[in-house]
C-alpha cells in the first residue's frame, strides 16, 4: 500500500506560505544530511541545530498554510504527500550538499536573504506570518553569522579551500536571483501589506554578500543570468531524489506514527 | 477539581504553581517558569488552559513539556487540561528570571547576558566562566548540545563550558 499525493488549493496566501515552508523544509533536510558526516563534531552539531531551526520554521508555516486552505490537509500531509512538481521551493536550497564549501556558500546566500526577509516580514499585516518572522529572524541571524565566518575561513584559507570556495560561488551564483523574483500572485499580497517586496532587499543582500566575499578573497561572478523555476514547481533532478528519502516512510506506511 | 470554598484566584494560583514546577527536559535544573517558556495559565470551569512558547522554532522539547504540564496538573487535581503553543511575542532570554540565571550558573552553564538584541547577537564581548568566574574565555563553537547553547572554554581554568546564548 502506498499513499497517493494530495491536491492543494493554492490561493495566493496558501501558495505564498507553502513557498517559504518548502524553502525551510528542503534546506533543513539538506543540512540534516550532514548529520554524522561533518568534518568535525562541532560542525556536525551546528548543522543539525540549523536543520532543526529550519524544520521548526517549516512546521509553523505548513500548519498555517493548511489552516488558510481550510480543507483536510495538515502539516504532515503537505510535507510528505506532495509530489515533486507540487513543491515550490527555491532551486538554491535543493542544490546537493557537495563539499563543505558548497554547503557553506549555499548557506551564506540563503541566510543573508532569509535574515533580511524575515526581519521585513515582522511588519506583515498577517499576524501569523509576523509571529513566525519574529522567531525566524533571530535564528537566521545566527545562521548568517555562522556561514559568513566559514566562508571567510575557507576563502582566505589554503589554496585548496580557496579553490573549492570559489568554485562553490561560481556554481551557485545563478540560483540566487530567484530569491528576488515576484509573480502576480505575490504582487497582490505585497499590495495588501501581507508580503514584502523582495526586490527591495537586493541592495542590502548584495552588500552583505560582497562584504563577506571581499574578506574571503573570493570573486562574485559578473554573470547576471539567473536560473528560475522552483517557485512554479519546475525543479532540478535533485529534488525528486531528496523527496524519495524524505517521504519514503509516509508513502510506504501511510499514517505511520511512533 | 470541584472545591466550592476555593476562590478563583487561588485556584488559578494552584494551577500556575503546578504547571510552573515542570522542569525543562534538556536543562533539568530550570523550570519552564524560570525560562519564560510558561506564558499563561487560565482556569475555565473544570478545565485548565495553558500557553507555552518555544525557545527556538524547532525545539524538540515542546511535546515533552506539554505532556509534563498535563501530568503535573493532574497530580494537582486538575483532570482536564489543554496546552497550546504561542509564537508571539517571540521568546527572548530577557524573560529568564534572576533565579533561573543563578541556577544555570551553579549548574555550570554561563547564563545569557542581560539584554538581547542584534548587538548582543553579533558582538558577545565577555562571557564569565561559570566554574571560576574568569572573563578570560573563548568561543569554541557557535552551536552546542542544544539549540539554545554555544560551546565555550575558559582560558584561566581550562574548563570547557556551555553558554546559554542571548536570543
Amino acid at each position: 500500500m502506498t499513499a497517493p499525493s494530495i491536491t492543494v488549493s493554492e490561493t495566493p496566501l496558501v501558495l505564498y506560505t507553502l513557498r517559504r515552508a518548502d524553502d525551510a523544509l528542503i534546506l533543513g533536510h539538506r543540512l540534516s544530511e550532514w548529520c554524522g558526516h561533518a568534518p568535525v563534531l562541532e560542525e556536525d552539531m551546528a548543522l543539525s541545530n540549523m536543520a532543526l531551526d529550519l524544520i521548526g520554521q517549516a512546521r509553523e508555516l505548513y500548519g498555517y498554510a493548511a489552516k488558510v486552505e481550510g480543507r483536510d490537509n495538515d502539516e504532515d500531509k503537505l510535507a510528505y504527500l506532495r509530489d515533486v512538481r507540487q513543491y515550490r521551493n527555491l532551486l538554491l536550497v535543493e542544490r546537493p550538499n557537495g563539499d563543505f564549501a558548497q554547503t557553506m556558500v549555499r548557506q551564506l546566500f540563503y541566510a543573508a536573504f532569509a535574515d533580511l526577509y524575515w526581519r521585513g516580514m515582522m511588519g506583515s499585516t498577517d499576524a501569523t506570518l509576523a509571529a513566525v518572522a519574529a522567531k525566524s529572524e533571530k535564528e537566521c541571524a545566527y545562521h548568517l553569522r555562522h556561514a559568513s565566518e566559514w566562508v571567510i575561513r575557507l576563502g582566505d584559507g589554503t589554496d585548496e579551500s580557496h579553490r573549492r570556495a570559489q568554485a562553490a560561488v561560481d556554481d551557485l551564483w545563478a540560483y540566487t536571483g530567484e530569491m528576488f523574483n515576484i509573480d502576480d500572485s505575490e504582487r497582490s499580497l505585497i499590495d495588501a501589506g501581507i508580503a514584502i517586496d523582495p526586490t527591495m532587499l537586493l541592495p542590502e543582500w548584495l552588500s552583505i554578500v560582497s562584504h563577506v566575499a571581499r574578506e574571503a578573497t573570493l570573486t562574485l561572478p559578473e554573470n547576471d543570468w539567473m536560473q528560475r523555476g522552483g517557485r512554479d514547481g519546475r525543479h532540478s533532478e535533485h529534488l525528486g531524489h531528496l523527496l524519495s528519502e524524505l517521504q519514503y516512510m509516509q508513502r510506504s506506511f501511510p499514517g505511520a506514527t511512533w | 477539581m470541584v472545591v466550592a470554598d476555593i476562590s478563583p484566584a487561588e485556584l488559578r494560583q494552584r494551577a500556575w504553581d503546578a504547571a510552573a514546577s515542570v522542569a525543562d527536559p534538556e536543562i533539568p535544573v530550570l523550570t519552564i517558569d524560570d525560562l519564560g517558556v510558561l506564558r499563561e495559565v487560565e482556569v475555565v470551569g473544570d478545565r485548565v488552559e495553558v500557553a507555552i512558547t518555544p525557545t527556538y522554532s524547532g525545539c524538540p522539547a515542546m511535546n515533552m513539556i506539554a505532556l509534563e504540564i498535563e501530568l503535573a496538573l493532574e497530580r494537582a487535581g486538575f483532570r482536564e487540561a489543554s496546552v497550546r503553543t504561542v509564537l508571539s511575542p517571540a521568546w527572548t532570554t530577557d524573560w529568564m528570571s534572576e533565579e533561573g540565571r543563578r541556577k544555570l550558573r551553579e549548574y555550570g552553564i554561563a547564563p545569557p547576558q542581560a539584554t538581547s538584541g542584534r548587538r548582543a547577537l553579533f558582538g558577545v564581548a565577555e562571557v564569565a566562566c561559570p566554574q571560576c568566574g574568569s572573563d578570560d574565555t573563548e568561543q569554541l563553537a557557535e552551536f552546542g548540545s542544544t539549540s539554545c547553547k554555544a560551546l565555550w572554554r575558559c582560558k584561566s581554568c581550562r574548563e570547557p563550558f556551555d553558554y546559554f546564548k542571548c536570543h
